[in-house]
Formats: structure tokens, C-alpha cells, sequence
């Protein structure tokens, strides 16, 4: 479980986030919506420690996040797996170099075992024959999808996904939301996916967080987004003909 | 207040780059390839510049020297000094800081505005380290045999283009070469291509770590190393050739 108590962010005197609360679930997709600009990418980015907050408190699992000497931190960065926006796969590495990277880095298993972990984190993310290609000559998908074997190379307790979809056409935006929200459940990873995208939050939003001008506006989860009465959560999830048809 | 405020930050990036590896065998594999990426890529550019730049000084020499009682092995003298003290150390370790030092800007650059570098933070890995470390002592390692090799070719430039256009003899201008010999002045060149080594990957690195926004700031960043890099090897010729050779 992932905990943000009371988090303050600002940038050159302007409020990002402003006394954010708000609780990610273990063995759930967590999901941050909100519309560009809201603030849920400086969330994400404070979570996970690549911003640091002014105010509040950020746990994981009871330990302090934002407090932690250097050291432990390092220790909990290796249970944290991150997809970034545009994967962030490393050029000058290959699909496989790239997956077994983490392992390279922190473990003592011998090449043929790290091998056979970057083929099952592959497998799993339904790619096959792509180890020896470098992430300049693969689709935005399937970037995506080595992002995801990567991201869980290490057995992630808390997995961060920003954007997983964006750029992507929706049967693939589709396949990479199940497969985000299967490995959370098959893993039990405590997961916290930040996106706009409402099919995305109708299909895998096991807990949902909406931040608007800064702050934690609505609270809740796939079912209930469609039945709020809360004007500014409406008038972001049916923003589009599309989600106001279904409405209707 | 602005080159102190960046004076500092490089101090601070500097120190984060010479904290201890996570995997010094991964390390050591990253300083192999970067010596081969750095520092044997340009040995084509090094010998080109290196023979055609001691061939015009020996026929610079040649033409100055024309007073009756200056004797002729003074132009192998006179461009194994030149090539020695000055040439050799600074002017390639300036066309070293244009070629690598926009390599490893953009490259790190890239690395930061594709959120490379984020990602490895996440992983748990001290970037700064993992991607500037190996760059310096890849560039402190062969940058001195770059240097060396240099000194060769524009020595043998000068004694081909002296010996080919008939304006020294081959005799003459190896006698040249071999007089008045200070090994000083290879310990002072070798110095100072060491600290310019330093100079072109920290500064280029620092340049590409910092970048933030997209592929015009990664220009910028380039930019910025090459010219950085190329004043402060000036400067430090400067203070180096004060405290070393006075």
C-alpha cells in the first residue's frame, strides 16, 4: 500500500499540488485522472521520488518515503517498477540487454538465469522473437510492452505506469491496460496507473483518484465515476461525444 | 551570479559522479566501451590533423629560419617542441572537446529529455555515476595515448613534408629531433591531457545531464559542452604552464 498524507507541491510559487491525501491499494490498479495540466504527472513524479515534496508525508507499505536516508532508499527503489510516458528504454541497449538490465545491475544470477527471467518477463508481455531488436526499430506497443517486461524484471512490490497508453490506437491501449491490471493481480503489486484516458478508467480502475486545480477533488472507483454528482468529475469523464452516448 | 550558481552545480554533479558503483564489474565493462567509442573512434580525426599540422609547421620552420648561423636541425627541433608542448596537448585535446565532448552532451542529453534518466533513477541507480564515470576515466585513460600517438604522426608529418619538398634532410632533421631532449616536457604535456580529459567529459556530461525540454535544448546542451569545454582547456593550459613550466 502506497500512502500520500497531506502533500504540498509547488513550482516557482505556484501550487501543483496542494495538501493531497490519498491512498494506493495493494493487488489494485490504482488510477490518477485528471486533465492536463492537473497536477497527477508531479504526483506520480513525487511518489516515486523524482520530485520532492515541501509538506506531507509519502509511505510505502508504514516506511517513511519522503524521509528515508539515501541508502534505504536506494533499497526500495529495487521494489519499485516505473513505465514511463514513452518507455524510456535505453537506445544503445537491445529488447533482452534492456529487460535483463536491472538484473545485471543488482543481482548475482548468472547470464543464462537472467536470460531466462528477460524471456519469461517478455513471454508474459506477449513478445516474442524481438530480443535481439533495439527499441529505435519496434512500434509504440510494443515499446510499451518492453517498458512493462522491464518494469517487472525485478518482482516489483509497487508498480508506477504514466500514460501507459498515450499515443497508442485503442485495441493496443486496450492490451496494455489488461495487461498492467493482470500482472497487479497475478503479482499482487500495489499499482498507480496515471492517465486521461476514460477507457482506461472504465476498464481497469479498481480505485480511481481524480485531481482538479491541485487537489484531490473525487475519490472512487469505475463503478462509480458514471453515477457522480460531483460537476467538475462529469464534466471531465464526459467531456467526449463518445462517453456521453454510453452515458445516455 | 549566474556562472556561480552553474560553478556550483557542476561542483555538486561532480561529487554525485564520484560516488561509489552499484556494480563496479558492469562499470568496468561501460569504461571498455566507452574507451572504444571515445577514444578509438577518433583516431582517424587525430591522425589526419596530426600529420597535416606537423608538416605545415616544418615548413613554417623552414621558411623563418633562414638566418645564415640558425643551423637547419633547428626545424626538427623547433616542431618537436612545438608539437610537444603545445600542439600535440591542447589544439587536439580542443578538436577532441568539439568531437567527443558533443557526443557525450547529446548522448546524456537525450538520455535525459527521453526520461532515460529517470528510469534509471527509479531502478535505483545513481545516473550521474553510471553515465558520467565511465566517460571520464575512459577519457582519462586514452586520452593521454591519443596524445602520444598524435606527437608521432606530426613529428613524422613534419620530417615527410621537410624531406618530400627538399627543404631539410632526413639526417638533419632527425638530428633535429633528438637535441636538446627535456623529458619534463612529456610529463607536462601528459598532465595536462589528462586534466583536459577530465575538463571535456565532466563539463560535456554536466551540460547533457542538466538539459530539460526537448531536442532543441539537447542542441543547446552540445552546444554549450563543446564551448565550455574548449575555454576552460584554455584556461587551464594557462594555469598549468604556469605551475608547471616556471
Amino acid at each position: 500500500m502506497i500512502e500520500a498524507r497531506n502533500i504540498c507541491k509547488s513550482f516557482g510559487g505556484s501550487m501543483v499540488l496542494d495538501d493531497v491525501s490519498v491512498t494506493f491499494e495493494r493487488g489494485k490498479t490504482n488510477l490518477i485522472i485528471g486533465a492536463s495540466g492537473s497536477g497527477k504527472t508531479v504526483l506520480m513524479k513525487c511518489l516515486v521520488g523524482l520530485f520532492k515534496i515541501e509538506q506531507g508525508k509519502i509511505l510505502y507499505d508504514e516506511r517513511i518515503f519522503s524521509a528515508m536516508p539515501s541508502s534505504e532508499l536506494k533499497e526500495l527503489r529495487r521494489e519499485i517498477g516505473m513505465l514511463f510516458q514513452g518507455g524510456a528504454l535505453f537506445d544503445s541497449m537491445t529488447v533482452e540487454q534492456n529487460v535483463i538490465f536491472p538484473l545485471s545491475m543488482f543481482t548475482r544470477l548468472s547470464l543464462s538465469d537472467r536470460r531466462d527471467r528477460a524471456n519469461f518477463c517478455l513471454q508474459r508481455v506477449n513478445l516474442e522473437n524481438v530480443n535481439h531488436m533495439y527499441p529505435a526499430v519496434l512500434s509504440g506497443g510494443m515499446k510499451k510492452r518492453v517498458a512493462i517486461a522491464r518494469a517487472i524484471s525485478m518482482n516489483p512490490k509497487y508498480l508506477f505506469c504514466d500514460e501507459p497508453n498515450s499515443g497508442l490506437d485503442p485495441q493496443t491501449a486496450n492490451v496494455i491496460d489488461r495487461l498492467i491490471s493482470e500482472i497487479t493481480q497475478e503479482y499482487q503489486m500495489t499499482t498507480v496507473v496515471n492517465t486521461h484516458d476514460m477507457n482506461s478508467v472504465l476498464e481497469i480502475g479498481d480505485k480511481v483518484a481524480f485531481i482538479y486545480k491541485a487537489k484531490l477533488w473525487w475519490e472512487g472507483n469505475k463503478e462509480e465515476i458514471l453515477e457522480s454528482d460531483n460537476p467538475e468529475l462529469k464534466e471531465f469523464v464526459f467531456a467526449t461525444e463518445l462517453t456521453r452516448r454510453l452515458k445516455q | 551570479m549566474y556562472w556561480l550558481r552553474e560553478l556550483g552545480q557542476y561542483l555538486l554533479l561532480v561529487k554525485e559522479i564520484f560516488k561509489k558503483p552499484e556494480n563496479q564489474k558492469i562499470y568496468l565493462r561501460q569504461i571498455t566501451f566507452e574507451m572504444d567509442k571515445l577514444g578509438l573512434e577518433s583516431l582517424g580525426i587525430v591522425a589526419i590533423i596530426s600529420v597535416f599540422m606537423g608538416a605545415v609547421l616544418c615548413i613554417q620552420m623552414a621558411f623563418n629560419i633562414t638566418h645564415p648561423l640558425i643551423p637547419a636541425y633547428t626545424i626538427g627541433l623547433s616542431v618537436r617542441e612545438s608539437v610537444v608542448l603545445e600542439f600535440s596537448p591542447t589544439i587536439i585535446s580542443l578538436i577532441l572537446a568539439g568531437k567527443v565532448g558533443s557526443r557525450i552532451a547529446s548522448e546524456i542529453g537525450t538520455m535525459r529529455v527521453t526520461e532515460q534518466i529517470d528510469a534509471l533513477e527509479i531502478m535505483g541507480i545513481n545516473p550521474a555515476t553510471f553515465l558520467i564515470f565511465p566517460k571520464i576515466a575512459a577519457m582519462v585513460l586514452i586520452n593521454p595515448v591519443l596524445i602520444v600517438f598524435s606527437m608521432f604522426l606530426a613529428i613524422g608529418g613534419g620530417w615527410a613534408a621537410g624531406v618530400a619538398t627538399g627543404l631539410v634532410s632526413s639526417n638533419t632533421y632527425i638530428y633535429g629531433i633528438q637535441s636538446f631532449f627535456i623529458p619534463f616536457n612529456i610529463f607536462y604535456a601528459l598532465i595536462k591531457t589528462v586534466v583536459f580529459a577530465f575538463l571535456i567529459a565532466s563539463i560535456s556530461g554536466y551540460h547533457g545531464f542538466m538539459t530539460r525540454g526537448g531536442a532543441l535544448e539537447v542542441g543547446t546542451a552540445s552546444t554549450r559542452g563543446v564551448v565550455y569545454s574548449s575555454i576552460m582547456i584554455i584556461f587551464f593550459n594557462l594555469i598549468l604552464t604556469q605551475l608547471l613550466l616556471t
